[in-house]
């Protein structure tokens, strides 16, 4: 009983951790549970134009780096004949080109590819508090007296930001609020302001400029205020006030800079657009994988070559074949020849097909077992005699393979793939077993290993399946949790059943 | 007839049926150390163990171990007339060649059929290359003493020898059959290649039931001789050897296989780690019942008279 449980709890825990993974992957890492499953991808583009001058002109963008929520798998420059540089700092990534003459209107983008992944919400940053304004009067006595009425209006400090904010979009503004909303009449100047004023309070906050992912014409980014309440950064929409990281949110930059300058150029325009479309999810997880999880990326059998990661597809689906075998010999009870005979059959028959294969297994096999049966008159000694039936069965294939070419069946090809030497130990075992226990008994076993060919090749090719496990490696653990589990079944083989049904008719036998 | 699984797997339970899983979880894996297993599967082994401890076994004619001394075999078999060869690590019988006579240059099996000197040679050195071996490794033979079978069977067996199997766990002798050799079965022993299994009583060792394939007989479907109501004789003997080779192996589930010469009485043939199954339908019976009633003893460990008092107490087959 103690060994059981040990056993128990082993399969358990192989069971948690390949489940566990496979969960992680699935909803955190986004792989796709099922073959051509499609994800969102969509496409950023930042796009500059302004009229250069007849002297150097500079342009600097600024350029998404931490992007929560989402994983940038592709971004591109153009700006032909510009000189690029690219700038890091505390607001995020910048992009600065320079050109000494350029004429005509110029366009310079920046395009990124985005896809879905990680946890939706930004942290980083250190709590700083923004510069208070300089308010000459009236605009300072209005703000200290709205900073009263909203300190008692509200119980800690992201609710006192919610409280300013709603103050400052109600339908009929007070006149504190209509007096300050002068000084900022765009809402990235709403943003900074509101900052300022949290600053009075020594409260922490800061502007974040983002882009909200939703198809439709080119906009502008949008402002969202974040203040940090002693804990984290909580995020507070400037417009309505509500709480929390807004759904299918870029962030572009960190901070109230604006997103784009041209030097000497006021006229300069920013246009951003966003086209969503559907793409292989398989591929976006590999590249959001690689993007986002370098070090996870490159211990994963995507980081393989192509033909490695085929062959791998190939060879995860044997222990799958090898879980079938299993079951069929020690619950259902089908005698087979050899252990794994039959999945290496079934491997083979992934070239020929099943009906083809099957075909030319049986054809192969009698005749081998022709020329073993003629070869026991020869009484060739073990060795010598399994090195002829090997012979024997390549010549067969190679015969066989030429005469279907000749007639025009081209699946006879692909005979060359089945497994020689376990062909030629099957006949040799076959044969023995033909004279020691009659031919009904080898044929029977030979059915069997066909037949438990014929099923894991099935299941071996059933492209969800292949899919899953490739992609869910870990499902293997369960696999071994499962072959570990029946290693200790002791029920009855459902062959069993039949082969004792004499004993359970109720004549028969009473209690022993 | 309508055949329900599950009933049937109910009813199999409740007398007891003793499966393939659960013989190796529960008993071959659970009760045979594995160190111990060249003790019977080397029946060169075997043999030397029984001698040492006293139990009976056929005289060692020969051991082949080298494909040359196949050649010198007949000049050193030349004393005998009849004679077995085995190979050491043959399973179920595979393998066994039994020589009954000679005509000449050649040699008569068992069945009556003639064998000549090549082929006697190639079978042997077949053999010795492993052909009958678990896992195909190169092997040697044993040439032995060749059983001649008490008259009581005469009439009951085709050509080969019967053979006695009891079951033995934890020394305790749990349940017997007779194998009695056909026509089918090309004179050997073994269930599976046509012999019939014959239960025994392991009080009285009175034979009860028969079973054929999977058909019950009564009869010997050779000699038409009824095979139930036999009194098996040094039925005493039979059940002292197997209890005894317990200590022998060290192995607490075990098949014992005796055979009952008319000179010398009682011979033990060989041992089986793995004993097969088809014993329960010879008995009409399922073994886990025995066998749990074994296991559920405060102090399974006594001597071997003890034990067989208690089997004979206990494990009868109606």
């Amino acid at each position: 009983m103690l060994r059981n449980l040990h056993l128990v709890l082993l399969a358990a825990l192989l069971t948690l951790l390949g489940g566990g993974a496979i969960a992680y992957k699935a909803s955190v890492l986004g792989l796709p549970l099922l073959p051509d499953e499609q994800a969102e991808v969509w496409t950023v583009q930042a796009r500059v134009h302004f009229q250069p001058r007849r002297q150097a002109n500079s342009v600097r963008l600024r350029i998404p780096r931490r992007t929560p929520g989402f994983t940038i798998i592709d971004e591109r420059f153009i700006a032909p004949g510009y000189a690029m540089l690219a700038e890091e700092d505390e607001g995020g990534r910048s992009v600065r080109w320079t050109i000494r003459r350029a004429s005509g209107p110029q366009y310079l983008y920046f395009r990124a590819t985005v896809v879905r992944g990680g946890s939706p919400d930004l942290q980083e940053g250190r709590p700083v508090l923004a510069e208070r304004p300089a308010l000459e009067e009236p605009f300072a006595t209005a703000a200290a007296a709205l900073l009263e009425e909203v300190r008692q209006g509200s119980a800690d400090i992201a609710s006192f930001a919610r409280e300013l904010v709603r103050r400052f979009n109600e339908p009929a503004p007070s006149q504190e609020v209509a007096l300050l909303t002068q000084l900022a009449p765009e809402p990235l100047d709403r943003a900074r302001l509101l900052t300022g004023l949290l600053a009075m309070r020594s409260i922490p906050a800061r502007v974040i400029q983002g882009l909200p992912l939703a198809p439709g014409p080119p906009r502008p980014l949008r402002a969202l205020l974040q203040v940090h309440n002693e804990q984290r950064w909580v995020t507070v929409d400037p417009e309505t006030a509500a709480e929390g990281w807004p759904e299918d949110f870029l962030l572009w930059t960190v901070g109230a800079a604006p997103p784009f300058a041209v030097e000497n150029h006021p006229r300069a325009t920013l246009e951003l657009s966003v086209e969503r479309n559907l793409a292989d999810a398989l591929l976006l997880a590999e590249q959001r994988l690689e993007a986002a999880n370098r070090e996870l990326f490159e211990f994963s059998l995507f980081a393989l070559p192509l033909e490695t990661q085929q062959v791998y597809r190939v060879l995860l689906m044997i222990p799958v074949g090898a879980f079938i075998m299993l079951l069929m010999r020690n619950v259902v009870g089908v005698s087979t020849f050899g252990t794994f005979m039959p999945i290496l059959i079934a491997i083979a028959f992934r070239d020929t097909g099943l009906l083809a294969g099957i075909v030319m297994f049986t054809v192969l096999i009698a005749a081998g077992l022709l020329a073993r049966f003629y070869m026991e008159r020869l009484k060739l000694l073990l060795v010598p005699r399994l090195t002829s039936v090997l012979i024997v069965v390549v010549i067969l294939m190679a015969a066989f393979s030429v005469l279907s070419h000749r007639l025009g069946i081209e699946v006879g090809l692909s005979v060359a793939l089945f497994p020689m030497v376990i062909m030629a130990m099957t006949i040799e075992r076959m044969s023995i077993a033909w004279e020691e226990r009659g031919p009904g008994h080898a044929i029977r076993q030979g059915a069997g290993s066909l037949a438990i060919a014929a099923v894991a090749y099935l299941l071996m090719t059933w492209t969800p399946l292949v899919h899953f496990v490739f992609v869910f490696p870990e499902a293997l653990l369960i696999v071994l949790a499962a072959a570990m589990l029946i290693g200790r079944y002791s029920g009855y083989r459902l062959t069993e059943l039949l082969r004792f049904r004499a004993l359970a008719r109720p004549a028969e036998g009473g209690p022993g | 007839m309508s055949w329900n699984p599950l009933a049937v797997a109910r009813r199999l339970r409740q007398i007891g049926l003793l499966g393939l899983n659960r013989r190796n979880a529960d008993y071959v894996l659970r009760h045979n150390p594995r160190r111990f297993y060249p003790r019977v599967d080397d029946k060169l082994i075997t043999k030397r163990l029984a001698l040492a401890a006293g139990i009976p076994v056929p005289e060692l004619y020969a051991v082949v171990r080298e494909e040359h001394e196949i050649r010198e075999l007949h000049e050193r078999l030349a004393p005998y007339e009849k004679f077995v060869v085995k190979p050491a690590h043959g399973s179920g019988g595979d393998g066994i060649l039994v020589i009954h006579g000679r005509r000449g240059q050649r040699y008569r099996k068992a069945s009556g059929l003639l064998l000549s000197r090549e082929d006697f040679e190639h079978h042997l050195s077949n053999a010795l290359s492993g052909l009958f071996s678990l896992g195909g490794h190169p092997d040697h033979l044993l040439v032995e003493y060749c059983v001649e079978f008490d008259d009581l069977f005469e009439r009951v067996s085709y050509r080969g020898v019967p053979d006695i199997r009891i079951i033995v766990f934890l020394g305790y002798p749990v349940m017997a059959m007779i194998r009695l050799p056909t026509r089918l079965s090309d004179g050997k022993a073994n269930l599976h290649q046509g012999a019939i299994g014959v239960g025994i009583d392991i009080p009285t060792g009175v034979t009860r039931r028969g079973v054929w394939g999977t058909e019950p007989v009564r009869e010997h479907p050779d000699t038409e001789h009824s095979i139930v109501g036999l009194r098996i004789p040094h039925w005493d003997t039979l059940l002292d050897i197997a209890a005894r080779c317990y200590e022998l192996t060290g192995l607490g589930y075990v098949g014992v296989d005796l055979v009952l010469d008319r000179h010398k009485g009682p011979l033990m043939l060989e041992l089986n780690a793995r004993p097969g199954l088809s014993i329960q339908i010879a008995n009409g019976a399922g073994l886990l019942h025995r066998l749990q009633a074994i296991e559920a003893l405060p102090d399974p460990a006594r001597p071997p008279a003890e034990r067989i008092a208690f089997a004979r107490e206990h494990f009868h087959t109606r």
